[in-house]
């Protein structure tokens, strides 16, 4: 080639092409989506997550739990999203507009949580579930976040978020005398999951009969 | 004069007394040496580092158990790490070695001042350090392949803009004349991966985009980073070697021009399928498709180009340890683009989308195509810039086949357990676990295939850790030297010289 020109321009605006065509178009078309209330006088939704379900987030980041479990329902006859009970309705761009890091996920080794939080809505079970996923869902590949728990000596009286891990997990009982109890950070991480409901209806995405 | 001019000028080798054409590629080579030794020992130093952290990935996977008590460690850690390290550890400074060394040659600049290469390397590789340090300590950041913590972003963005200046300052200052195609490949590669990394980084961790856009962004950069960064690297490395080491031209220039293009036009747009069913406007996840599905032309482009330059030449390609790396990497090229075409259709994408089908074609395209090709530029290179020859041909055959045979293993297993996890996946009746020992359930079909895997990894390892040993002895050790003898070859060859 001795076009030298054309290869430089060719090669700034091939890139530059798909970055307008993908992201700067989309940015256009729905960068400033904003909440919206279904009937006037409801509140618009999505609503922030705030608080220690926010910071649970942060931990749910960094244990890189995204790696294994997606948060995003594909609409009904799309896969077995809906038939799995994974959301009454697919997820749309509008869903995600409040969150600063958009976990959508590529991988389903285990299920997605889009709605963990209406599917289980008791922390006890996350609580077992984390600590050792065999306890609740034998055959598991998730991996034990153990190290989110400590053991500690019984003071007056059991703690009242005390692990109760059934007696068939011998190997997982804490010492006579001691308790098993969720780290703080393991109160957040379980706050955050709690938080995954999509319990709402959006003009652009109804809840699928 | 402004000092940068003068800077410019003084580098700027015109008007020197012509040489020889041999003379002025070892004169090249004797310039590059330092630099290029460095980039490729760190290379291997994150391959093996790459190879464990993805052993223990591997290994957790299927037992999860394993390990489970470190923090630090613990599956999506372990895997985080694992990608940085061979993607900005392994990949990235192989391309530095192999695609600059490429580019002097066929530039035939002179390279003064290649300490500051070297400077640049040193902190890009302590930038990948402490990244891969944040990923375990809890700064992972759970966005695919930008996962090292933000903070380390500007170190590398700095380091690589000031290695990837010399590739520009390389072509500026060329001999004069045609521009070969492995020019613009690495050419264009050099401008799209800075540009790539700093919008994704800026979009999505820095000033995050609204919602989805991230994904999006995300997507662009992540498939990007492969088919515009390590993918031109490694045509460039086997549209350079092969017609060197055969000694006979590429069969079409017209069809390296085409294949060029289209590559850079479709390739662009292609990263969308990997969020084909989520939450994005429809229009743009079929743009990703029909891009996904347009490569078909560059990719056939390409076999056809290197399949018939290589034909009739089959002894050569299998003694030749160069050879026999790159014929793998350019076969492989082929097949695990159409599979990623296929692989975009919706009705494909249904089931092997969220499986480890995807995982498998990962390793397909960026191990069997990008990291075999780069095995083979760097059996290809060191001899040139040593003056020795691979001390050990039986350690070069066990790297073939331990890393062939892997990665054979690795693709075949995670593809057809991709694919029965993703037929289980769309059936709802078929649970993830289930407290029934005997019940049908994901993860039971899904297990074996995962230590399938692993098994794939030892031999990885063993293969790497070949290859290191090889390298190693070859830099220091004192019987390395070899000159009468002639190359390591894998067989012998009657008349011909590889």
């Amino acid at each position: 080639m001795k076009n030298l020109p054309l290869l430089f321009f060719g090669i700034f605006f091939m890139l530059a092409f798909s970055w307008s065509g993908l992201i700067l178009s989309s940015v256009i078309q729905f960068g400033d989506l904003k909440p919206i209330a279904l009937n006037e006088g409801e509140t618009p939704m999505p609503i922030a997550r705030v608080g220690v379900a926010q910071q649970g987030k942060e931990i749910y980041i960094n244990q890189g739990c995204l790696y294994c479990h997606s948060q995003q329902v594909r609409r009904k006859g799309f896969g077995a999203d809906w038939e799995r009970g994974w959301g009454d309705r697919q997820t749309v761009p509008r869903d995600y507009i409040l969150q600063e890091r958009v976990l959508l996920g590529t991988s389903r080794t285990g299920p997605d949580l889009m709605t963990i939080g209406q599917r289980q809505p008791s922390a006890d079970w996350h609580h077992l579930h984390l600590y050792n996923p065999q306890i609740t869902s034998p055959g598991s590949i998730m991996p034990p976040f153990r190290y989110l728990y400590k053991t500690q000596k019984i003071g007056d009286a059991p703690s009242p978020n005390a692990l109760n891990i059934p007696d068939t997990f011998a190997d997982e009982q804490p010492p006579e005398g001691y308790e098993i109890v969720p780290t703080e950070r393991a109160e957040q991480l379980v706050e955050y999951l709690l938080s995954l409901k999509l319990d709402y209806e959006l003009p652009e995405s109804r809840f699928a009969q | 004069m402004s000092p940068l001019l003068s800077f410019f000028s003084k580098i700027d080798p015109q008007g020197e007394t012509t040489v020889s054409p041999k003379v002025a590629l070892s004169e090249v080579d004797q310039q590059m040496r330092l630099p290029a030794i460095m980039f490729i020992t760190c290379a291997i130093l994150w391959l093996l580092v790459g190879t464990l952290f993805a052993i223990i990935a591997s290994f957790k996977l299927h037992t999860p158990d394993f390990l489970a008590n470190w923090e630090f460690l613990t599956f999506g850690r372990a895997r985080s790490a694992h990608l940085n390290a061979m993607a900005y550890g392994w990949s990235n400074n192989a391309i530095f070695g192999v695609g600059l060394w490429i580019m002097a040659r066929l530039c035939k600049a002179k390279i003064r001042y290649s300490g500051m290469l070297i400077l640049a390397g040193i902190f890009w590789n302590l930038a990948v350090v402490i990244g891969i340090l944040g990923i375990l300590t809890g700064g992972l950041t759970s966005v695919e392949w930008l996962e090292m913590p933000p903070q380390v972003a500007p170190l590398l963005a700095f380091s690589y803009v000031l290695i990837g200046m010399w590739g520009i300052l390389m072509f500026r200052f060329r001999e004069r004349g045609h521009v070969y195609v492995s020019q613009w490949y690495i050419l264009g590669a050099l401008f799209w991966f800075p540009w790539l990394y700093v919008v994704a980084q800026t979009m999505i961790l820095f000033e995050p985009a609204r919602g989805t856009i991230q994904a999006l962004t995300n997507w662009w950069f992540a498939h990007n980073v492969l088919g515009l960064w390590m993918t031109p690297m490694g045509l460039a490395t086997i549209y350079y070697l092969m017609p060197k080491v055969l000694g006979r031209p590429i069969y079409s220039y017209y069809l390296s021009l085409l294949g060029f293009w289209s590559l850079a036009l479709f390739y662009n747009w292609a990263g969308v399928h990997h969020l084909i069913g989520g939450p994005i406007p429809v229009w743009l996840i079929s743009c990703g498709i029909v891009a996904s599905v347009m490569m078909v032309i560059p990719v056939v482009v390409t076999a056809i180009n290197h399949h018939m330059t290589a034909v009739g030449n089959a002894r050569a390609c299998w003694c030749s340890p160069t050879m026999r790396f790159i014929v793998f990497g350019a076969m492989s090229y082929t097949l695990a683009s159409f599979f990623g075409s296929w692989m975009a259709l919706r009705d494909v994408n249904v089931v092997t989308h969220f499986t480890q089908f995807t995982v498998g074609h990962a390793h397909h395209g960026v191990y069997a195509f990008f990291a075999m090709t780069m095995f083979g530029g760097i059996y290809f290179m060191m001899p040139r810039l040593l003056a020795r020859e691979w001390p050990s041909a039986k350690l070069i055959k066990v790297h073939f086949w331990c890393s062939g045979l892997g990665i054979g293993i690795m693709v075949v297993g995670l593809q057809l357990g991709g694919w029965i996890q993703g037929l289980n996946l769309n059936n709802a009746d078929i649970p993830f676990t289930s407290s029934d020992p005997e019940a049908l359930t994901i993860m039971k079909a899904l297990v074996p295939w995962l230590f399938s895997r692993s098994v794939s990894g030892i031999l990885l390892t063993i293969g790497h850790f070949a290859f290191f040993v090889n390298f190693a002895w070859m830099l220091i050790g004192p019987r390395a030297v070899r000159y009468k003898e002639g190359p390591t070859l894998l067989g012998k060859i009657e008349g011909k010289g590889a």
